[in-house]
């Protein structure tokens, strides 16, 4: 693998760019795999990355649909932060976070995790209660947060409007420092590439179709390029959890809904953190290019198609202009949407299922980016030994029969 | 922007309605004589299919009333739509009768 | 100036004064920037992103990559306007962006020296160490990035949005879409005709030909006159259609002032039309693509087509020569305009061979016509001066012989024709590579929709008018409209549109060494950074977009996209259709954010403020408000001087001892009748309802089946089938639809009617031992004995000969009358009580009193103190589920975890310093001195200075708290201490109930 530094790129300029070589091979599959991730999408190919890293598994492949980081890697927000309100969400958060901290220089692939801060906003006294529990129970976490109140937000942001004259005035946020964005294609394309470099297949354009099992056993994964015989095979498919369940003869308690996003057209800086407020329904940052990068509410139906209603975008630009006036007169250059599956409540499922050797990786929500490397870090664990780490023990399917959700919209009404 | 023809009102725009999950999900008669796994299936596992789905729309700023509709959730585009008790629409039969244009080989 | 002396769609008779970087600059009624500046001979018009090359206008319309203006200064400011499409107005101020000081001197041009070591990507590559630098690296990358500058100041424009229904929406008023729009308007059908460009008539505005043997701008004329006279037709200029959704669910953006001087500006700044359509005519033209080489960005260089319109539609002189490089016959209509509008030399280069046909016309002006050759760079910095052209071998992959240098002004280049294809892929449908055609063109309709024209990639001008006729009627017709033939008109001569598919001129050197020749210029990528991506292993197209941001700009790749695919695929050693194009996304060009979020902004905001009827009391009382729900309630009612504490304290005490009086009305009101509205309550509530005595009061609460409690409030039994429902101010509406959910879905063999009836009461609650003295005094009709009339009791009486109803209920733990009247006299019944009350100091109080009076008592906020995890016997109120019946959530309730003994339990919480209030939301730890992650056992869900109980009180879920009477716990503290605390009963103020039964 070239190794990329300062020093490379100056030595590949001096030779055109003519020498670089590719960031991962382009293999077919070979028979058989000691293990198979489904999904080529930032949380499988990290899956496979630690698999190969961490537990020395080198005969494996990720088999993708279509190219890497087509779905929701590509499609999302880009927030990070950890600041969650159980125990349970808190801890696998921040061992993601911890991962984020050093994710370019073990990828060697800058990332650009940009620790900018995020701020939750509360805008009613019960939002500020909901603050005050969640910063709390960080703070015992071992998770940094602060409570930050209206003035001081006035002093730290000076676009938002904190004017107590609008509709749903901002009463003060949480903040997490360590919290921030991370350039989503590179996210996949720096696993990719690591994964790659341990040996890993990396199998685009290869779409799972079926799955083999017997004696309640999974015995390989029928796909667009042919049989490929595996005795683990882990899914981790965003959006189609459901559907690939389905072939496996597997229900799950998920739905699937659009989510949408939208981004500006490039402006200078002015926006150096991320917003988001949960009670008028919209979340702003902006990119390193200059967009204005804006995530909408869930739409309510289900839906496959990667495209949601207008009005959910109007409403969330409502939100933005209530809390940014300013940007009124900036224009909206692109949306799009994407597929993600919800969960009851609105906590992964990271799981064995009831066939050995069939593990499952969905329910992310509207939040599976900023999980990346840490999702990818237990499920490796997962399938590698046929166990759940204790960081996603709680994550389990059984969680829904004894009733011991991890209810985060419940508790803390802030997604994404 | 769906477009829902509310079986009593006629055809509106999706803003009047509010979406209400799976159809024909039954509240078992004898709750108490379930197992846990049972119950959960009843109250969190979903089809969730991509393609036909029966749902339940409300039309909330409306009529007020519940009622299916078979919808594509690839295509966003209904199939049909039912009163509440009406019998259950076949899905083989709706899905052969209308392909998407998509979905057929392009000219 | 540089001005050909007439023709053109340019007003020479109205000069218009505008400033570019500070000097000023004139033009004419009709110009635009674009148009305005080239012919004041202003060639260098911006800076490119990243190597902040010298950059001129290339195109004419929504393509333009480069001619992007900072429009106006201050709050108006608007940020990367495009300058082919913004029109000049008198006094306009028009700053280029991304240059700094100026454009003709940019200090950041030194990236372009350094632009070999700013590859495709390069920042994924480098920036790494030291780690923590990266933060210091990203505040320089963001410095340098962006374009223009957002306002900082509040918009002072407003915008609208309009909902519309239409039989025919047609999209794009040129000559295709204008013929469907006038045999669909003849036919009687509703017909909207949207068009981005200032006026209507696209390709029309700037073209030579001729249409029923006049002039084509004659029968534009003609043909807008007869369409603004049928009333059914609606015509939209500066709409720009720019979202196709589902359902022919489309949206237009109508920029109405921006075209106006700032002192002529009135009413609304633009108007977002939201239109669902019966049948959607697809009528949006093409974009010329360039043909890529050395240089090719390099002010001067421009599109075959743009140059035409330049010359024929704003009259602009374009220099004094001119080099025209194509690979099709399209071009030669421009090198014909070029000459014409006076240029001394025009020389065409053909990478194809010659066509005797072709040449003839332009040979007999004066036109060099030079074949199988190309344009393989261009000399210049800040402006072209001379191209230089090769020799093109047969097969088109190279070049040979020696360079040939011809001095010119412009370089004008065609690629051919890329059909605008967008709203169609929008609309659900699949872009097919036309080889013949060597375009992306539409596939089957998905929805009721058709193309036609050069958006379905019929470039001619017959062609169009016949299918814009065809597909008008045909519409129409769909519609419901019975219609004839509509006359196809004339057409002198139809340019021909014959293409040799070429890309990019071939280079001796491979990509990467040699001059930089664009594909995408906004985003400042080159052949060399396709050819990057391919070799590193970016194989699809939508990676390379992404890893070298082709198209990602403000043009969206209208310009260079396919150009960019077909390179891709040179690359790669593929067919172009293999390589596929990207999905096209909304918007078709930038909109404001303002006109998506229209008038429901501010006070406006899409959520309604609801107000009860003694809101002008409150407010002319000096109340602070708190939003509960869409409601505004009274927080509190300061008097001079007081804060928070001192009010509160205030308003509790005087209901504790005297008599206080709160606006209740904003908690939802549901009325239940039906012979089976008790068998329904039955199911909806956890505890028993059909034995409840008329007149009599019941609490209850409410389960999601997943057993966890939704709402609670008190529901009176007002005859034998018919029941008064409270609920929480937040849960009203979601009750409701709940209820009727389960109703109509799971139940509907029962009898039973729902009405909201939240709106059509106005409650006071007059509270305190004096309470009974207040609304006796008031309200006839009711015996108020309090044997007569016991607590949980509901009466009917007359307040001032007005009907009340009276329910003896207490969320107070007070001697307490909630009084319920006919809202719009409610404010008249609060005036009465408060007249009747003032000898015992009747005091208005709040939510937060309210807060106070009720965790004294121990009652609990269903949102508060519980949070979707909470069952009634986690709340120790076990006694309120009924063990013999089922009840919605009932089965949850016994799952193995919901059945755990130690879950979260609410409990009360005593500080060990009764001077202490704890923090809401804070958490609570068995042992402070812990290590982190500390094992946290709850949280304190309600907290206050209690003035009653003469100390802090607070309310909180712990694990396994009910067993736990009297131990110690730490709790957090804002400094990130702790405090310690026991645990307690929750009832802090008369265990027994004395107060509100007597």
């Amino acid at each position: 693998m070239n190794k990329y530094s300062i020093f490379s790129l100056a030595r590949n300029a001096m030779s055109h760019h003519e020498k670089w070589q590719r960031a991962w091979r382009s293999p077919s599959p070979k028979k058989r795999y000691d293990a198979i991730i489904v999904g080529g999408g930032g949380h499988g190919l990290a899956t496979a990355y630690y698999m190969a890293k961490e537990h020395g598994m080198r005969n494996i492949a990720v088999l993708e649909k279509g190219w890497i980081g087509g779905g929701n890697t590509g499609r999302n927000t880009t927030i990070v932060r950890s600041n969650y309100l159980w125990d349970e969400a808190a801890q696998l958060y921040e061992k993601s976070m911890k991962l984020w901290e050093g994710l370019s220089q073990d990828l060697n692939y800058n990332v650009m995790f940009s620790q900018r801060g995020v701020y939750n906003l509360g805008h009613t006294l019960q939002d500020m209660r909901d603050i005050q529990r969640r910063v709390n129970a960080n703070r015992l976490n071992g998770v940094d947060g602060e409570v930050v109140d209206a003035a001081e937000l006035q002093k730290r942001i000076p676009h938002l409007n904190c004017s107590p004259d609008s509709r749903y005035p901002v009463l003060g946020a949480s903040f997490q420092a360590r919290g921030g964005t991370a350039r989503h294609d590179a996210v996949a394309w720096g696993f990719a590439r690591a994964a790659d470099n341990l040996g890993v297949d990396i199998i685009q354009n290869c779409e799972v179709i079926g799955f083999r099992r017997e004696n309640g056993e999974i015995q390989g994964v029928e796909t667009s390029q042919g049989y490929i015989e595996s005795p683990k095979v882990g899914v981790v498919t965003a959006g189609s959890s459901s559907v690939l369940a389905n072939m496996a003869g597997l229900r799950l308690p998920l739905e699937s809904h659009p989510l949408q996003a939208f981004v500006s057209e490039p402006i200078k800086p002015i926006l150096d953190t991320v917003v988001m407020s949960n009670a008028v329904h919209g979340y702003i940052s902006q990119s390193d290019k200059g967009d204005l990068v804006i995530g909408a509410g869930i739409d309510s139906y289900n839906g496959y198609g990667q495209r949601g209603s207008f009005t959910t975008i109007e409403h969330t630009m409502t939100a933005i202009m209530e809390l940014f006036p300013i940007f009124s007169r900036v224009r909206m250059n692109r949306q799009w949407g994407g597929i993600v599956d919800t969960c009851p409540d609105a906590c992964p499922i990271i799981s064995k299922t009831d066939i050995k050797g069939l593990y499952f990786n969905c329910g992310w929500g509207t939040g599976g980016f900023k999980a990346t490397p840490g999702s990818g870090w237990v499920f490796a664990h997962t399938v590698a030994n046929d166990n759940p780490h204790e960081l996603n023990a709680a994550f389990a399917l059984d969680r829904f029969i004894s009733g011991a959700l991890i209810d985060e919209h419940g508790a803390a009404g802030v997604a994404h | 922007m769906l477009l829902i023809e509310c079986p009593y009102c006629g055809v509106r725009d999706e803003s009047e309605f509010t979406y209400s999950g799976e159809a024909h999900i039954v509240r078992p008669l004898e709750p108490s004589a379930l197992s846990d796994k049972e119950w959960a299936d009843y109250l969190f596992y979903r089809s969730n299919p991509k393609g036909l789905h029966r749902e339940m729309w409300y039309h909330s700023a409306g009529c007020r009333r519940y009622f299916n509709a078979v919808r594509d959730t690839v295509t966003y585009k209904f199939k049909c739509v039912y009163k509440i008790g009406d019998s259950q629409p076949n899905l083989d039969e709706l899905s052969s009768s209308a392909k998407h244009p998509a979905d057929v080989e392009a000219k | 100036m540089k001005r050909i002396p007439n023709g053109g769609r340019i007003d020479r008779s109205k000069p218009v004064n505008f400033s570019f970087e500070g000097k000023s600059y004139q033009g004419f009624q009709g110009d635009t920037i674009a148009s305005a500046l080239l012919a004041n001979d202003v060639k260098l018009i911006g800076r490119s992103w990243k190597y902040h090359r010298p950059r001129g206008v290339v195109g004419d319309g929504a393509e333009e990559p480069n001619a992007l203006f900072q429009v106006e200064q201050g709050a108006l400011t608007i940020p990367n306007v495009r300058g082919t499409q913004a029109p000049i107005y008198d006094a306009m101020v028009v700053n280029s962006t991304n240059a700094w000081p100026s454009v003709n001197f940019d200090v950041m041009s030194i990236f372009g020296a350094f632009s070999r070591f700013l590859p495709a990507g390069f920042y994924y590559k480098t920036f790494m160490w030291p780690a923590k630098f990266w933060m210091a690296y990203e505040h320089i990358i963001r410095q340098a990035s962006g374009l223009g500058e957002s306002p900082r100041e509040s918009d002072p424009d407003h915008y609208e949005k309009t909902n519309a229904h239409c039989d025919v929406l047609v999209a794009g008023a040129g000559p295709s879409g204008l013929m469907a729009a006038l045999s669909a308007g003849r036919a009687g059908a509703r017909v909207i005709i949207a068009d981005e460009q200032e006026e209507l008539g696209g390709r029309l505005l700037s073209s030579s030909e001729l249409i029923d043997s006049k002039p084509a701008t004659k029968w534009l004329e003609e043909t807008l006159e007869e369409l603004a006279s049928l009333k059914n037709v609606t015509l939209i200029p500066r709409g720009t259609v720019f979202g196709y959704h589902d359902a022919n669910f489309l949206t237009i953006a109508e920029r109405l002032t921006d075209h106006l001087a700032l002192a002529q500006r009135s009413g609304p700044r633009e108007r977002l039309w939201r239109v669902r359509a019966k049948q959607v005519v697809l009528a949006t033209g093409a974009h010329e693509r360039p043909i890529v080489f050395g240089n090719n960005d390099r002010p001067g260089v421009m599109l075959a087509s743009a140059a035409s319109t330049y010359t024929n539609r704003y009259g602009v002189l374009l220099g004094d020569s001119a080099v025209v490089f194509t690979n099709n016959d399209s071009a030669y209509q421009t090198a014909l305009d070029l000459k014409a509008s006076g240029m001394s030399a025009v020389t065409l280069v053909d990478a194809r061979a010659s066509n005797e046909n072709l040449i003839e016309p332009l040979k007999a002006v004066g036109v060099e016509v030079i074949n199988q050759c190309a344009v393989v760079n261009v000399i210049g910095k800040a402006r072209v001066i001379a191209a230089e052209i090769q020799n093109l071998s047969d097969d088109g992959k190279s070049i040979f012989g020696a360079k040939q240098r011809i001095d010119c002004d412009i370089v004008a280049t065609s690629g051919g024709w890329n059909p605008a294809i967008h709203l169609y892929s929008q609309s659900g449908g699949k872009a097919l590579w036309n080889d013949d055609k060597a375009c992306f063109e539409n596939g089957i309709s998905v929805q009721d929709q058709v193309s036609v024209g050069a958006a379905n990639a019929s470039f001619s001008l017959v062609d169009c008018l016949t299918e814009g006729a065809q597909a008008g009627r045909s519409a129409a017709i769909a519609a419901g409209f019975n219609t004839k033939n509509t006359r196809i008109p004339g057409v002198s001569c139809s340019a021909g549109t014959d293409l040799t598919p070429l890309w990019r001129t071939p280079t001796e050197d491979p990509p990467g060494r040699g001059a930089k020749a664009f594909v995408d210029q906004q985003n400042d990528v080159g052949v060399s950074d396709i050819y990057l991506a391919a070799r590193e292993g970016f194989e699809s197209i939508e990676h390379v977009k992404r890893y070298t941001a082709l198209g990602f700009g403000t043009d969206q790749g209208k310009m260079g996209n396919i150009s960019g695919m077909a390179i891709l695929s040179e690359a790669l050693g593929n067919s172009i259709s293999d390589t596929g194009t990207t999905t096209f996304r909304p918007n078709y060009t930038p909109v404001t954010f303002g006109a998506i979020a229209g008038p429901e902004i501010g006070e406006n905001l899409s959520d309604p403020v609801r107000k009860t009827a003694m809101h002008t009391w409150h407010q002319e009382n000096g109340a602070l408000f708190e939003d509960v729900g869409q409601w505004k309630r009274p927080w509190y009612f300061p008097k001079l001087n007081e804060d928070i504490h001192q009010a509160v304290d205030r308003e509790c005490l005087a209901v504790r001892n005297s008599v206080g009086i709160m606006d209740a009305s904003t908690l939802g009101k549901i009325e239940i009748t039906g012979k089976d509205s008790g068998d329904f309550l039955n199911m909806i509530y956890t505890n028993a309802w059909k034995k409840l005595g008329i007149n009599t009061a019941r609490y209850g609460f409410m389960l999601g089946e997943d057993g966890m409690v939704m709402d609670d409030g008190v529901t009176i039994r007002l005859d034998e089938n018919r029941y008064f429902m409270h609920t929480t101010t937040g849960g009203a509406a979601s009750v409701m639809s709940w209820m009727e959910l389960w109703l109509q879905t799971e139940w509907p063999e029962l009898e039973v009617y729902l009405t909201s009836v939240t709106d059509h009461w106005a409650t006071a609650a007059v509270a305190g031992p004096n309470s009974r003295k207040v609304v006796d005094s008031v309200i006839d009709g009711i015996d108020f004995d309090k044997d007569a009339f016991p607590f949980m009791a509901s009466r009917e009486g007359l307040l001032a000969g007005l009907p009340v109803r009276v329910n003896r209920i207490s969320f107070s733990g007070e001697l307490c009358y909630e009084v319920n009247i006919q809202a719009n006299h409610g404010c008249f019944m609060w005036e009465q009580l408060i007249a009747a009350g003032a000898k015992y100091d009747i005091t208005p109080y709040g939510t937060e009193a309210m807060h106070v009076l009720r965790a004294e008592k121990g009652y609990v906020i269903v949102g508060q103190d519980t949070d979707g995890s909470v069952t009634p016997i986690d709340l120790g109120m076990g006694w309120a589920i009924s063990k013999t019946k089922d009840f919605l959530g009932k089965r949850s309730l016994e799952r193995s975890d919901t059945a755990r003994k130690d879950r979260k339990q609410f409990v009360g919480l005593l500080t060990d310093d009764p001077k202490v209030v704890l923090q809401e939301g804070s958490q609570i730890v068995n042992n402070a001195s812990d290590q982190i992650p500390l094992p946290m056992l709850g949280h304190v869900t309600s907290s206050y200075y209690s003035a009653c109980v003469g100390r802090s009180i607070a309310l909180a879920l712990v694990k396994n708290g009910h067993q736990r009477m009297g131990d110690t716990v730490y709790v957090t503290t804002p400094d990130k201490g702790f405090v310690s605390a026991k645990i307690s009963t929750t009832v802090f103020l008369d265990p027994q109930g004395e107060k509100q039964n007597a």
